[in-house]
């Protein structure tokens, strides 16, 4: 048996009895961005592919909630900060090997496209919506003849916003529960699952509703792969990671994480939207409110569980 | 130059002398410290094995503080030191979640805060650490890794050393005498 005190009474605040330096801003932005990601990759997805008609919802009307949720994001981050004055230090540098880094400069990307992906289809909420000056308008245009452009753009940095959202874990190798590269896949695919929930929560269209239920399916069987495949490393590794993944088998975030972001997040959804497609009547709204629960309870589990794993020494 | 640390944990009687003198030294906010005593009994009564270590920042060669700083606040100073530069830090807590050792905190007044193996006010002016300087049993060793003549170098070649987690993969600068 190996017991092991610190006799000088380390009390730092944040880190003693065990680390809790991040609290729920961290977890509840890392939930808004993988949103906004999934919702602003099938915009830019059916942009791409010329379906906009067909995706009303997903490319005209669900974008119009990512500024929103990006910026209460930014907020929530900001917020976290304890040398707030000092947060333009972000932007005088690009450091790769810092996952907070070049997430920084992909919020500083992703966000002004939102901003003008809801300027481009403002009439579709608003029908008579005018911009009072010449000058807007011929930027508008400007950016209306480059949409496939900005589309690509977003395309591509919604999904590098998506999987940031769980490097930015992954790359602690102090946390053993944090310190897997699946960690990267599964939020990115969490994101995309909560975007298309949120897409077919605000479609009143048919087709596209269980078009998108359809994808929710599947990205939620990835993520069950994804979680088991966790596990599965775990498990087979080191006794660090062993005993990163007791917490969740057995340990005390065992009911939480099974119940919340497994059952009630994932499987129950997807028995939900199986039975909705093959016919049977419920509410609409039930299954995507549940995945997208499901996903903040995944970042605010990880967020708060791998704070409680360490190294023994 | 690298600068290094070595402790003798079969001197060590566990005073916390160092952890006073670094408060003292380096203006430590109270209830706050940069360094401290690690007790740890291994095996079942009544063959008990006991060490005592004095731990601080481990100024690791790989640092992972250093590495997921997204300003370049946490750097490497002059003889592999690692330091934070104050007006940089924007207090995200990053580097503190990144340490395997827990050897950061959040200072009050808003940035990270860690030892600094006294660089600037001490080991610059040719002195020790506060730490090492005080230490009663005098079971800390100070130097340049580079100099084959210097107290740590000297130590590390007559004695068996380990480092702190080695399998962190962080090439910590402070050794431990077994």
């Amino acid at each position: 048996m190996k017991e092991e005190i610190i006799t000088s009474g380390r009390m730092n605040p944040y880190i003693d009895p065990h680390l809790n330096i991040w609290h729920w801003q961290i977890p509840l932005y890392l939930f808004l961005g993988g949103l906004a990601a999934g919702i602003l990759f099938f915009a830019a997805l059916y942009t791409i592919q010329g379906k906009q008609d067909k995706y009303r919802t997903a490319v005209k009307i669900a974008p119009f909630i990512t500024p929103f949720i990006l910026i209460i994001g930014l907020i929530a981050l900001f917020w976290d900060l304890k040398h707030k004055l000092y947060f333009w230090q972000l932007y005088t540098t690009i450091r790769f090997e810092s996952p907070m880094s070049w997430g920084a400069w992909t919020l500083m990307v992703v966000t002004p496209l939102s901003f003008i992906w809801c300027a481009l289809n403002i009439k579709v909420i608003f029908p008579d919506w005018d911009w009072k000056f010449q000058w807007v308008k011929e930027v508008e245009a400007f950016f209306r003849r480059n949409i496939l452009v900005i589309s690509w753009i977003l395309l591509i940095f919604s999904l590098i916003l998506g999987v940031y959202t769980g490097i930015l874990f992954s790359a602690f190798n102090a946390r053993p529960l944090w310190n897997t590269s699946i960690l990267g896949p599964l939020f990115l695919a969490s994101g995309l699952s909560a975007g298309a929930a949120a897409i077919v929560l605000l479609s009143k269209d048919h087709f596209e509703r269980v078009q998108m239920a359809k994808i929710d399916l599947i990205i939620i069987a990835v993520e069950l792969f994804l979680i088991i495949h966790m596990f599965m490393g775990f498990l087979a590794s080191t006794q660090v990671q062993i005993d990163a993944a007791n917490l969740f088998l057995g340990g005390p975030y065992t009911t939480p994480f099974w119940l919340f972001v497994v059952m009630l997040g994932m499987v129950f959804p997807a028995i939900l939207e199986i039975l909705e497609l093959r016919g049977y009547k419920m509410p609409h709204y039930i299954a995507p409110i549940l995945v997208m629960f499901g996903s903040l309870m995944l970042r605010f589990i990880i967020a708060y569980a791998g704070q409680e794993s360490r190294w023994l020494y | 130059m690298r600068y290094a640390m070595a402790i003798d944990t079969k001197k060590c009687v566990g005073c916390s002398d160092c952890v006073v003198a670094c408060q003292t030294e380096n203006n430590v906010p109270i209830g706050y410290c940069r360094d401290w005593i690690v007790e740890v009994t291994d095996g079942t009564y009544p063959q008990l094995e006991i060490e005592i270590r004095s731990e601080r920042c481990n100024h690791c060669e790989n640092a992972p503080c250093v590495r997921c700083c997204p300003t370049g606040a946490s750097h490497y100073e002059d003889g592999g030191t690692v330091l934070v530069t104050h007006h940089k830090c924007i207090g995200c807590g990053a580097c503190i979640a990144s340490c395997p050792y827990d050897a950061r905190y959040s200072h009050p007044d808003g940035y990270v805060d860690k030892c600094t193996f006294c660089l600037d006010n001490r080991v610059k002016k040719g002195e020790d650490p506060a730490c090492v300087s005080v230490c009663p049993t005098k079971c800390m060793y100070f130097g340049d890794l580079d100099d084959p003549n210097s107290d740590v170098s000297r130590v590390l070649k007559m004695r068996k050393w380990k480092t702190l987690i080695p399998e962190a993969g962080t090439k910590p600068h402070v050794y431990y005498l077994i």
